[in-house]
């Protein structure tokens, strides 16, 4: 099984990607592996009937028709006629907007979220481009500002802050 | 006609200054609350509540339900514009919502989705005005067996058909069911699937799940394609309010059917979330543009927002008349009611004349103010799709993290909602229905609870569910929706058979 | 002027200091069930008071985790070690949830503040049922099967182990049918799909008002002292179950706690606050409102009871069979 399918324009590198079937059997497998887990931990519980359903009742029958469901999609992705599920310049693309996300979520428990806002908006605007310098500035500054005030202070709801925020007494 | 005096009385303390200002006031706020996805509905109302401690009841449930009015309009914005449901109730409105706004047309989209919501509300409204203590009675006689025939029937009027992968299909409802499972399990009282892990305990947020599956995916979809956001060319003028309206009374059966669904829901405590789902299925099947369903159809628009806000009206008749509260947010109220001294019962209407009569009329005003308000602000929420997509992206990212957070203030459900977001992305590409997943995470546990009240009750007899006439008669409708979809299939396999021409379906 | 202002600055320095520790910034109240429940409402009655009586500089906002029945709001405590500006507002819950679960939170880790009220619990029927008393109720259940069923609000909490304790008490076998909320379980009772309830007077009174159900004594050792309205019947006027010849009792704290390691002083200025805010009349109307028992405790006063009611819970659930395996 080969992880690249060429197809249409095999000269073309932009149009080289990730098999789909190799993603649909990735897919399928996770979801065995998922349906294992919540049988594993279903019976652990008890599934039987006593005087009713027990807490694992429901779980175990969904878990087993998930099961049979999951290995079907396993069977059928063998079968799947080669196509690519994203090319790689596509994949690159969504990779540009993971990666600043994920880093915004790893900055909001130690800065707080709205530092973390702020650093996300100026690193994730220039990578995908097509804006300003000024307007990255004006936005990353703005966005998290206007937050700061709609929740903290219109309506309290406290949301996660770091040490930025406790200089300023909050 | 004496209720109907009182009701006029009830308009004249509506209508005073302060009243109609504190009605504006709360719609805008309740837009407001109700855009940002984890802030709506009950939070909202919750968050504002101290704020009416001062004031007197009758002024402050109207500043609380034209927030509530104001949320159940503004839920649609988001839905439509960047496919992130703002509210649980608003996720049918995204499946036809959002591929009308990618063709350009969202103003025609938000257009459809407030006047329905409008034409929804209003028919809870009368409804609680003409007919509330027989409808209240009528809420008392749902146990746990007819409880779990109602989710049993939305099931039922929402999956059966679906032209997509079936084993997809059932493998997308299986996930739905078993994400709904995790955490405390109401019956026995027992952790449920968390594997030892804390952050598990809470189980998954049916509004994280979406914000990941839907918002955040359609983002990496988006940039997948060229990092911008189709519809740019929305048209932005007023006019387009009144050619969409121009097009409704064609969709009649379709509103009327919704209204009809969703008072029902909001009665029997199924609630609004239960009846936009229910609404649009019905709609799918019914409609003879039915296939058209999921690609810009604004008869899917408009069926789930009117079941949606007709329940969501109709939720508040059992608060008011029987003390229940029929929603979240009605829960909330209700609350609030009893910090104002005021006993939430039967007796209400009876002792509080003023402030019930007030109330009602001002649920009329309120509706009336929130449609004049939303339809305004129609041009300005369809011009957002034109602003540059590296500016507008990262503030949606932003705001999305935060209702992730909001909802259970906790910085696991951020997390959870970007792997949402991916699990999104890779299951829209692989062609997993979505919506299922999401139904199944919603009413599952509702569902389950149901049945396991039933059983507990009945020393685990099965007859439950055919004991009375009312349960029954559910039983029966989910079976009968349940196989409409193979039936028909059967029926028009037949005829076509009989005129000796290919059979559509078989090629499929 | 400047000298003015920064005289003005020094003294209010100076009174700062003198006078004990204070909030510095908003504090979060931390409400272990959703919004609209008893615990909720109790919380959002105190965040209105002290706005409303200007006594705290810094306003409260009530933050709700209901997730794993309280467990959650827990942790968020035990995680939050030495912050002045957090509070938890309690019930039984803050023994139960850990006892009849594995989540690893102790309340001996938080810093008890005090106990405002005891709820009661009462057994309700339906209106128009034919029982007069309680024993009427049980007697019934003995014969009936399937068995009689009773709902409450959850599982393995309070109304869970209030009908396995009275079914054990008189002898008989008792369903115990678990809502999501006592409310639901009103609404049940009062549409006839559960014989009783044994909710809180909180969440059955709408009910009882207007005529749907009615209460036939109060699980404790004493009658209900108000005595004011609620239409025909005054709550004085319900007997405890003991007068029916029912001997088990069960009341319920409700208290508010802070995270664990927290200094003298921040505890103090909470105490202050909490007295200040149950001299007010809203407090008053509020207590009168949900027939809550006036029992304040704070300091060891609160610790013995929590001591002594925790070593009943431990003793009840065990026999009940709710607590914990493994």
């Amino acid at each position: 099984m080969s992880l690249s399918a060429d197809i249409e324009q095999p000269d073309d590198p932009g149009a080289r990607g990730p098999s789909k079937r190799a993603v649909e059997i990735v897919v399928s497998l996770i979801l065995i592996g998922l349906a294992a887990a919540v049988l594993y931990d279903s019976y652990g519980r008890g599934a039987g009937w006593n005087g009713g359903p027990e807490s694992g009742f429901f779980p175990a029958r969904v878990g087993w028709i998930f099961l049979a469901g999951s290995l079907f999609l396993l069977v059928q992705a063998f079968r799947e006629p080669p196509a690519i599920f994203a090319t790689w310049s596509q994949l690159l693309m969504v990779a540009k907007v993971f990666g600043p996300l994920a880093l915004f979520v790893v900055l909001v428990e130690p800065l707080g979220i709205y530092a973390a806002a702020a650093i996300f908006t100026a690193v994730f605007m220039p990578i995908v481009g097509g804006a300003r310098w000024y307007t990255v500035i004006a936005t990353s500054v703005l966005v998290p500002l206007v937050c700061f005030v709609v929740f903290e202070i219109e309506f309290l709801v406290p949301l996660p802050k770091g040490p930025l925020e406790a200089m300023f007494g909050y | 006609m004496d209720d109907f005096s009182a009701l006029l009385a009830g308009f004249q303390v509506a209508l005073s200054w302060h009243n109609v200002g504190f009605m504006i006031v709360g719609v805008l706020l309740g837009i407001v609350v109700g855009v940002l996805p984890g802030l709506g509905g009950p939070n909202g109302v919750a968050i504002l509540l101290p704020l009416t401690f001062g004031m007197d009841p009758t002024s402050a449930i109207i500043l609380l339900s034209s927030i509530y009015w104001g949320a159940l309009f503004g839920g649609a914005i988001t839905s439509i514009l960047f496919n992130i449901p703002g509210e649980a109730w608003s996720v049918a409105t995204t499946f036809d919502g959002y591929p009308m706004a990618q063709e350009g047309r969202a103003g025609e989209a938000l257009t459809a989705a407030f006047t329905a919501s409008f034409i929804g509300a209003i028919s809870g409204v009368l409804l609680i005005t003409f007919v509330a203590p027989l409808v209240a009675k009528f809420a008392l006689r749902f146990g746990p067996a007819e409880f779990f025939a109602v989710f049993l029937l939305t099931f039922c009027s929402f999956i059966g058909m679906g032209k997509d992968n079936r084993i997809k299909i059932l493998v997308s409802l299986c996930i739905g069911f078993l994400l709904a499972g995790v955490g405390m399990d109401t019956i026995s009282g027992d952790l449920r699937m968390t594997f030892d892990v804390a952050e598990l305990m809470r189980g998954f947020d049916f509004l994280v799940v979406v914000i990941g599956l839907f918002g955040v995916s359609e983002i990496f979809l988006t940039v997948e394609e060229g990092l911008a956001f189709k519809g740019k060319k929305a048209a932005i003028d007023l006019k387009v309010v009144l050619r969409t309206w121009a097009g409704l009374p064609r969709y009649w059966a379709t509103l009327i059917r919704s209204s009809i669904v969703g008072m029902w829901m909001g009665v029997t405590p199924g609630g609004a979330i239960a009846a936009s789902f229910m609404g649009y299925g019905l709609a799918k099947r019914f409609s003879k543009r039915g296939d058209n369903f999921g690609k810009g159809e604004i008869e899917g628009v408009l069926a789930p927002e009117t079941a949606a806000h007709a329940a969501g009206t109709a939720a508040l008749l059992p608060m008011l008349a029987l003390g229940i509260p029929g929603s979240a947010t009605a829960a909330v109220l209700l609350g609030g009611l009893m910090i104002w001294g005021l006993q939430p019962g039967p007796m209400l209407f009876v002792e509080q004349k003023d402030f019930v009569w007030g109330l009602i009329a001002s649920m009329y005003l309120g509706n009336v103010a929130g449609l004049l308000i939303v339809l305004a602000t129609v041009p300005l929420f369809a011009a957002i799709m034109r602003i540059p997509f590296a500016i507008v992206a990262p503030i949606i990212l932003v705001v999305c993290a935060i209702g992730a957070y909001t909802v259970g203030n906790s910085i696991f459900d951020i997390w959870l909602m970007l792997l949402f977001g991916v699990v999104g992305y890779v299951f829209k590409k692989l062609g997993f229905p979505l919506a299922p997943m999401v139904l199944a995470l919603v009413l599952g546990d509702r569902a389950e609870d149901a049945f396991r009240q039933a059983l507990l009750g009945s020393g685990g007899s099965l007859n439950v569910f055919w004991a009375n006439g009312l349960v029954t008669t559910l039983v029966v409708l989910s079976a009968i929706l349940l196989f409409w979809g193979p039936l028909s299939d059967l029926v028009g396999w037949a005829r076509s058979r009989g005129q000796g021409k290919p059979a559509l379906g078989a090629a499929e | 002027m400047k000298a003015l202002a920064l005289s003005a600055a020094l003294v209010l320095s100076a009174t700062a200091h003198a006078s004990a520790w204070e909030p510095t910034k908003p504090v979060e109240v931390v409400v272990p069930f959703g919004p609209g429940g008893a615990s909720d409402q109790m919380a959002r009655t105190i965040q209105g008071i002290v706005q409303k009586h200007n006594l705290s500089s810094q306003q409260l906002v009530v933050v709700n985790k209901p997730a794993a029945t309280g467990g959650e709001a827990m942790m968020d405590i035990q995680k939050s070690m030495r912050d002045p500006h957090k509070l938890l507002t309690t019930s039984s819950g803050i023994y139960m949830t850990p006892l009849s679960t594995k989540i690893p939170v102790n309340w001996r880790n938080f810093t008890p503040v005090g106990m405002l009220a005891q709820d009661e619990f009462l057994v309700w029927v339906k209106n128009d049922a034919s029982y007069k008393t309680v024993q009427d109720l049980l007697a019934e259940a003995k014969t009936a099967s399937p068995a009689m069923k009773i709902g409450g609000g959850g599982s393995k909490r309070e109304d869970d182990l209030i009908v396995f304790s009275i079914g054990a008490e008189a002898g008989v076998k008792l369903t115990y049918i678990p809502y999501k909320s006592g409310g639901e379980a009103s609404t049940q009772l009062a549409g006839g799909h559960v014989s009783a309830d044994t909710n809180n007077p909180s969440e059955d009174v709408a009910n009882w008002r207007g005529g749907q159900t009615r209460p036939l004594c109060v699980l404790s050792k004493k009658r209900i002292a108000y005595t004011a309205r609620s239409r025909a019947t005054r709550p004085g006027d319900i007997p405890d179950c003991g007068e029916q010849g029912l001997n088990f009792t069960y009341n319920m704290l409700r208290g508010i706690f802070m995270p664990g390691g927290v200094t003298e002083e921040q505890k103090a200025f909470y105490v202050n606050l909490l007295k200040k805010v149950s001299e007010t009349p809203e407090w008053k109307e509020y207590l009168e409102r949900n027939a809550l028992l006036p029992d304040q405790r704070f300091g060891e006063d609160f610790e013995d009871f929590l001591l002594s009611d925790e070593a009943l819970h431990k003793d009840l659930m065990g026999k009940a069979g709710f607590l914990a395996t493994n």
